[in-house]
């Protein structure tokens, strides 16, 4: 009788054991994929969405911002049929977050619709109708920051001084989030370059002078903002623009170490020098 | 018909909500939009899931209130129409699932249930508890990533993708491995209507009176171990882990199984005879 | 050698860059170059698009075009194109390309109307034309065939169809989309300067201080051009201005110094303003010498009509037009002057309130004294041009007079030099000849014009409105070289060129493009022929043309190398060879004659015009064209057929033998062994190994001898010592391109100039003056006088060597936006269109940039009409109505209450809309103004 106790709890312990291993392994591997499926840097999202990591954790994939976007009325086609959305929703196999949305520009860029459908019918807060929302509590467009224009100069034909601009015409922000920049084509001593400059403080990421843009490839492309720009140390400001010292508010304490300087200063002393 | 009167009512019931879903974004209808995760009814009223809703909080992100307003109505909802209702009448993954069933009942797979060493029913409650772990984790809703119903929900509504393969992979596994191994034992989302469903208000209620001991119920039910009380004694199915889905009382000859709301006088009785019996 | 695709790449890219700034490749790099190049083969062509006159590289292999270049070594582009230059390798492999003659039929194999479009043989297409073409000669006489020609024409292309047009059918009805085009600044070339095109060159652009745009979007449908005036801008930021004048915003106000916005149609008060300006308060900066000694003053009637239908016109009785479009067309008859127009119309002797009886469109006019100019002048104060030509009502008047202001003062500044350009604003108007002719008044005060940096200048925009349409003349009214068929001398000059009976051409051009689609609504003519353009998209009052031509007893022929609308609403369609796949010459905006050699054979069995045009010759005889005729105006055709046979001819000696393959002909012959023949096809002249089965059943095997050359030198024969001298045909095949007149080998920049011009310094010599100008064109010379209102002086007087300076006021176009239709619609192009859009929509890369046409509106119109951008509205006018996509954020940007819709997009129709007026002078449709309403769709 007491043996079989002992032997049930042993059984039982090992079960025990078992189980919690199981789980432990099963925790492992699921955590494993949900990072790695959640892994997805250059995707662009809708207007007003969180930053990326956010995002990713308050999307609850209802898909209610690809619905608006298809049903918009300015979505419909000549015969009053829905033409295909901006907005998609990720179907797997496609490195994006399944169940999210997404836009590529190629396909359909996003039209920067005044009343921004997508936004306000997100439920769960992941589009943030605070982003967009100007200071006369109107819906603005021009204040999201899906992504930013990048030109590859070795690409675009404006570059080689090509009459083109077909990515400055395509733009709804046009000559605020890219302006036409003209230099003398000294080659030809009598044409100019007009060259397309996107500016970042103003580009929304929207995407239409990537569908606009005539090379193969296209040579203007929108990545996810964070991918597309640098960032300057806040320990150096421009002594020419007041505005700069704004920067100053996220301004770390300053403390640095390198290879050189890693080591105690009495432990390097101490150090047997060598000659 | 009458043998097939609750199936077909489910079909439908299943059938029009994915109509409804399918029109709200191919057609622009505002009756109900969204997926199960969050839905609009009639471009008003929010509706949430809420394991999913449970997840996103896990991953520290302060849900808007829509959606969790849409998850207590929800929640309110199947509190009183049983709560793996969910499972049975609305979830698309079901009709998958059911059909793999049949299929292993035609193709005479097994004819019991084996008992997975580590696959037990109540496995479903644990990846239920490791799903909020591991969003907590990683921040993203876990389950989410993977859940074969929104998945082919999405697919129905705005297209299939490669995301597809998770259904097809359930559908072999019900059909060549575990019997009602998705549902059964692994689907967290049913297993958070389990709870919620233990104390909902429509249940099944068994006759012992009428019973021939046909034993045609415990055949075609998914879960059934809820039916315990066949051939003992005339008490309401209580498990949480009955789906409402009524396909017992369909094959019962007998009349001897029927819905009901849930009398708590009669609760209270059998849980006593229960417990006499188990001591 | 074996070069790796990395290293191929790199070694050709460092070729061709290098090549194009002329530095030495290393001879060992170079040697991969040419080896990885080996089997394509690089030659010079011309862009296929604008006006510009781009030169281009096309390279070939195994039969394909497969890249092109910016021709480094062409003057107006050194190497540059714009995107449509740059897609030029692509627009001949479109996936539908028409291959094969299609006829409309019934399942018997029978022609049907009503049929569908089934592939035939050559042969069978050009029984259907025959047949048909001669049901329409017997019905309706030459009047009844006609063709839709085009400033898209090859030079060979024209000259043929022109000749068999003309010297064949005797048929006049042939006329370009060119008409549509630049037909206002022919005709204000032919008042102004007695003699067409302009006198200055692209040349001006680096040399002048000043560059004004009337009515032009050069930086989209001139981009090289326009890259040229920045140039020019970031030279001399400070000294040289740009000034744009337009009725709504758009590409080219990016730097301009001053941008006007003015409304629809007040471009006459504007520069009536500028030489009110110059008159009353300047007269200082009149340079007397120059104008004493060059111009004279000028006036003409005002009461001429807007070009429409007039009353009794067929189609009108038989009630196809609406009461609606009624209310626009009656006012053809008479109109009431408008309170806005009638100050500019007092001199004229109208006040507000008159009705003004037209008369049908008139060249006439005749000289006035300075004085009664200057009366035309007074009403042009600043205040009330400023009060009607303001066109964005969120400006404020003291705004817009400033510039006004600041514009004139910029013309008037004492040696500052100014160039004046404009397309399809001035152009397409209802009083555009006009307004071309008002241009030049101001030049011409201020010894302005004709000088390096100095003169007004129209932009053209086809590739070949000069050298085709105007130069080889296939214009209803034209001949060669400046000729007219109503003139006997001109007559008698080309038929003893053409070997043709005198008498046999028709003295009667009066069908020009919108009179051809009148004339088949009125059941006259019965067979019309489109080539190289697209006359049913690009007509307005479109509806009515389509409806005349499936719905009535006639026989449409489209060649075409893609299917458009066009061949959609004809019976037959026939394959045409696209540009590099023939041997062609086109004509640019400056006078430069470009040609190129065919670089590939033509996909399927197409075939060039040309070829066409001479196949078709061959089924007409002497017999069939040449006796008598009478038409509807009731002047006789004499009967030629016996002045035939006194020429060698008999009653069955065919066109083809008499106008293509006669003696003169012959002697252009094959030589493959020779430049520029050497190494290249010749599908009309050797056939090719595509073996077509040509009109005759048989396979096609060449006319034998080379029928390019011969046609361009018959045509440049008329032009050569008369002030249009042309280069050998040879000769272009070695250059880049000349301006004519082309005078010992050397091209002309400033006509009409003494120091550039040999003709200006002939003229002056031969006059005995000392002007620094001669203005030698010999139309309209002599004049009688008179005054504002009307000839007072019957007797005529020599003009020699003098332009004119004309008093023309301001007038209301004949739609303007009411309550019903509130709103001005303005038509027109994008850059990465071309026209109608049959090649550039089927380049993947354009289409994807600009795949519809958009409806630019004002963002406040969108707010008060609501409607949204990106949703659909209607454009409706009293013609018909399209849907288009608002836009309020792009390029284009007008200001309240103005839209603005491209034309390119045939699934927006806009001709439907746009009314059919034309400047009753010129002709030319203004596609600039009507009023249309929009509404949410």
């Amino acid at each position: 009788m007491a043996k079989n106790s002992d032997n049930n709890r042993r059984k039982f312990m090992a079960t025990t054991l078992q189980s919690v291993g199981l789980t432990a392994l099963g925790g492992l591997l699921w955590s494993g994929y949900s990072d790695e499926a959640k892994a997805s840097p250059l995707v662009l999202r809708p207007p007003a969405a969180l930053p990326e990591d956010d995002f990713l954790k308050a999307c609850i994939k209802c898909g209610l911002c690809a619905e608006a976007c298809r049903n918009r009325d300015s979505n419909k086609d000549r015969d009053g049929n829905p033409r295909p959305s901006t907005l998609q929703m990720a179907k797997g196999g496609e490195h994006k977050l399944i169940g999210t949305p997404f836009f590529v520009p190629t396909d359909v860029p996003c039209y920067m619709c005044d009343d921004i459908p997508c936004v306000p019918v997100c439920p769960s807060g992941a589009l943030d109708e605070a982003s967009v929302t100007n200071e006369k509590g109107e819906l603005d467009i021009n204040m999201a920051r899906m992504g930013l224009a990048v030109v590859h100069k070795e690409s675009c034909v404006a570059f080689w001084g090509l009459q083109c601009d077909a990515c400055y015409r395509a733009c709804p922000l046009l000559d605020e989030a890219i302006t036409l920049e003209y230099h003398k084509n000294e080659r030809t001593g009598k044409h100019a370059f007009l060259l397309p400059v996107v500016h970042s403080d103003v580009c929304t990421g929207c995407g239409l002078c990537e569908k606009a843009c005539v090379t193969e490839e296209p040579a203007i492309f929108v990545l996810p903002v964070e991918y597309a720009t640098g960032k300057a140390g806040t320990h150096y400001v421009k002594g020419w623009d007041t505005q700069d010292q704004n920067r100053l508010k996220d301004a770390k304490e300053i403390h640095t170490v390198t290879e050189r300087s890693e080591k105690e200063a009495a432990d390097y002393l101490n150090m047997e020098v060598e000659y | 018909m009458k043998k097939f009167k609750y199936l077909l009512l489910r079909r439908a019931t299943q059938l029009l909500l994915l109509v409804l879903y399918f029109g709200a974004n191919a057609y622009g209808w505002h009756i109900l939009e969204g997926t199960f995760g969050s839905s609009v009814l009639f471009g008003v009223i929010p509706l949430a899931d809420p394991y999913t809703t449970l997840q996103v909080l896990a991953t520290g992100f302060v849900l808007g209130t829509d959606v969790l307003l849409g998850a207590a109505i929800i929640t309110l909802f199947y509190f009183v129409v049983g709560g793996r209702a969910f499972c049975s009448w609305v979830c698309p993954i079901n009709m998958v699932t059911d059909l793999a069933n049949w299929l292993r009942r035609r193709l005479k797979l097994d004819k019991e249930e084996v008992n997975y060493r580590f696959l037990k029913r109540s496995a479903r409650y644990w990846i239920m508890v490791l799903g909020l772990i591991v969003s907590a984790v990683v921040g993203v809703a876990a389950f989410e990533v993977l859940s074969p119903i929104t998945i082919m929900q999405r697919g129905i509504i705005f297209g299939f993708g490669a995301g597809i393969a998770v259904v097809v992979a359930i559908f072999l596994f019900d059909l060549f491995g575990v019997k009602n191994g998705w549902c059964g034992h692994l689907c967290p989302l049913g297993a958070t209507y389990s709870l919620i469903g233990q104390k909902s208000l429509i249940r099944v209620k068994h006759d012992h009176e009428a019973c021939t001991n046909c034993m045609e119920c415990k055949i075609v039910c998914p879960e059934n171990q809820v039916l315990w009380m066949v051939n003992k004694e005339s008490v309401s199915v209580t498990d949480g882990e009955c789906t409402n889905c009524g396909r017992c009382i369909d094959v019962c000859g007998d009349n001897a199984l029927e819905f009901s709301i849930r009398s708590f006088a009669t609760r209270k009785q059998s849980k006593g005879v229960k417990n006499e019996t188990n001591g | 050698m074996a070069l790796n695709r990395r290293e191929f790449l790199k070694s050709a890219a460092a070729a061709s860059a290098a090549s194009a700034v002329g530095i030495a490749v290393p001879s060992n790099l170079e040697a991969a170059a040419s080896d990885a190049q080996k089997d394509w083969r690089w030659d010079k062509a011309a862009c296929r698009f604008c006006g510009t006159g781009c030169g281009i590289m096309l390279a070939t292999k195994n039969g394909k075009i497969v890249a092109v270049k910016g021709d480094p070594a062409a003057p107006v582009n050194r190497g540059l194109n714009c995107i449509k230059g740059y897609f030029n390798a692509k627009i001949m492999y479109g996936a539908d390309r028409l291959k094969t003659p299609l006829l409309r039929m019934n399942d018997k194999g029978e022609f049907d109307k009503h049929g569908k479009f089934r592939p035939v043989s050559w042969k069978r297409a050009f029984d259907e034309m025959e047949k048909h073409a001669k049901r329409a000669l017997k019905e309706s006489g030459p009047e009844g065939v006609a063709v839709f020609a085009s400033g898209q024409y090859t030079v060979m292309e024209g000259y043929a169809a022109q000749k068999m047009m003309k010297g064949g059918f005797r048929s006049n009805a042939i006329d370009p989309n060119a008409r549509h085009c630049m037909a206002s600044a022919v005709v204000g070339f032919y008042q102004t300067f007695g003699v067409d095109e302009p006198s200055g060159c692209y040349d001006d652009i680096e040399i002048t201080d000043t560059i004004v745009t009337w009515g032009s979007n050069m930086a989209e449908m001139h981009p090289i051009l326009w890259s040229r005036v920045s140039d020019r801008k970031l030279s001399n930021p400070d000294k040289v201005k740009i000034v744009n004048i337009q009725t709504y915003t758009h590409r080219t106000c990016d730097i301009g110094d001053i941008n006007i916005i003015f409304s629809p149609q007040t471009d006459l008060a504007i520069w009536n303003y500028i030489a009110h300006e110059i008159v009353y308060n300047h007269p200082e900066a009149i340079d007397w010498d120059f104008v004493k000694e060059n111009i004279v003053f000028t006036a003409g009637p005002v009461n001429i009509g807007y070009g429409m239908r007039r009353a009794g016109e067929k189609s009108l009785k038989d009630g196809k037009y609406t009461a609606k479009e009624m209310e626009i067309i009656k006012k053809e008859m008479s109109k009431k002057v408008s309170a806005k127009e009638a100050p500019a119309l007092k001199p004229y002797g109208y006040k507000e309130g008159d009705v003004m009886k037209n008369t049908p469109g008139t060249l006439k006019h005749w000289m006035i004294s300075f004085e009664e100019y200057k009366k035309s002048l007074e009403p042009f104060t600043l205040d009330y041009v400023a009060k009607i030509a303001k066109g964005d009502p969120n400006e404020s008047i003291d705004s817009f007079k400033k510039k006004l202001k600041a514009l004139a003062d910029l013309y008037i500044e004492k040696d500052r030099k100014v160039v004046s350009f404009w397309t399809m604003g001035m152009n397409q108007h209802t009083r555009g000849t006009w307004v071309n002719t008002l241009s030049y008044n101001v030049h011409f005060l201020l010894n302005k014009q004709a000088l390096p940096g100095n003169g007004a200048f129209s932009l053209t925009g086809q590739p070949s409105a000069c050298g085709t349409a105007r130069e080889v003349g296939t214009f209803a009214h034209r001949l060669p070289a400046d000729m007219m068929v109503k003139n006997p001398k001109h007559r008698a000059i080309t038929e003893k060129k053409w070997q043709i009976p005198a008498g046999t051409l028709n003295p009667v051009g009066n069908q020009h493009i919108m009179k051809i689609h009148r004339d088949i609504e009125d059941g006259v003519v019965k067979f019309a022929w489109v080539n190289v353009c697209n006359p049913y998209q690009d007509s307005a009052s479109a509806s009515h043309w389509i409806k005349a031509a499936r719905e009535m007893d006639n026989f449409i022929v489209t060649s075409d190398g893609y299917p458009g609308i066009s061949a959609k609403v004809s019976d037959l369609v026939l394959p045409s060879a696209m540009i590099y796949e023939k041997w062609g010459a086109y004509g640019n905006a400056e006078r430069r004659t470009q040609h190129w050699r065919q670089q590939v054979l033509p996909v399927g069995d197409a075939m060039s015009d040309t070829w066409q045009w001479v196949e078709f010759s061959k089924r007409f005889t002497v017999k069939d064209l040449w006796g008598p005729y009478t038409l509807r105006n009731g002047k006789k055709l004499p009967d030629v057929r016996k002045d035939a046979k006194k020429l060698g001819y008999n009653d069955d000696t065919t066109m083809y033998e008499i106008l293509f393959a006669n003696d003169r002909a012959k002697k252009y012959k094959i030589d493959l062994n020779k430049f520029p023949q050497k190494g290249f096809d010749n599908s009309e002249c050797l056939g090719d190994s595509r073996n077509v089965v040509g009109s005759d059943g048989k396979v096609f095997k060449g006319y034998g001898f080379m029928i390019h050359e011969y046609l361009f030198e018959e045509y440049a024969w008329f032009g050569r010592g008369h002030g249009h001298d042309l280069a050998p045909f040879e000769v272009y095949h070695k250059v880049r391109g000349l301006k004519w007149p082309v005078v010992d080998g050397k091209e002309t920049q400033w006509r009409f100039n003494v120091k550039y011009d040999p003709y200006a310094a002939k003229a002056a010599k031969a006059a005995g003056s000392k002007s620094t100008h001669a203005f030698y064109g010999p139309l309209a010379k002599k004049l009688p006088h008179g005054d504002l209102k009307g000839v007072k002086d019957k007797k005529k007087t020599s003009l020699k060597n003098k332009a004119k300076i004309f008093a023309r006021p301001y007038m209301d176009p004949p739609e303007m936006p009411d309550a019903n239709y509130d709103t001005w619609l303005c038509t027109g192009r994008v850059l990465e269109h071309w026209h109608s859009g049959t090649m550039t929509m089927r380049v993947p890369e354009l289409f994807r940039a600009v795949p519809e046409a958009l409806c630019y509106m004002n963002p406040k119109d969108a707010k008060e009409k609501g409607v949204k951008r990106g949703e659909l509205v209607w454009v409706e006018s009293r013609r018909g109505k399209v849907k288009a996509r608002v836009e309020t954020r792009g390029r284009n940007r007008p200001p309240q209450g103005l839209v603005f819709v491209p034309w390119f997009d045939e699934k927006v129709f806009i001709n439907k809309v746009c009314l059919d007026a034309t400047c009753p002078m010129s002709k030319q449709t203004d596609y600039k103004k009507c009023a249309v309403k929009i509404y949410k769709a």
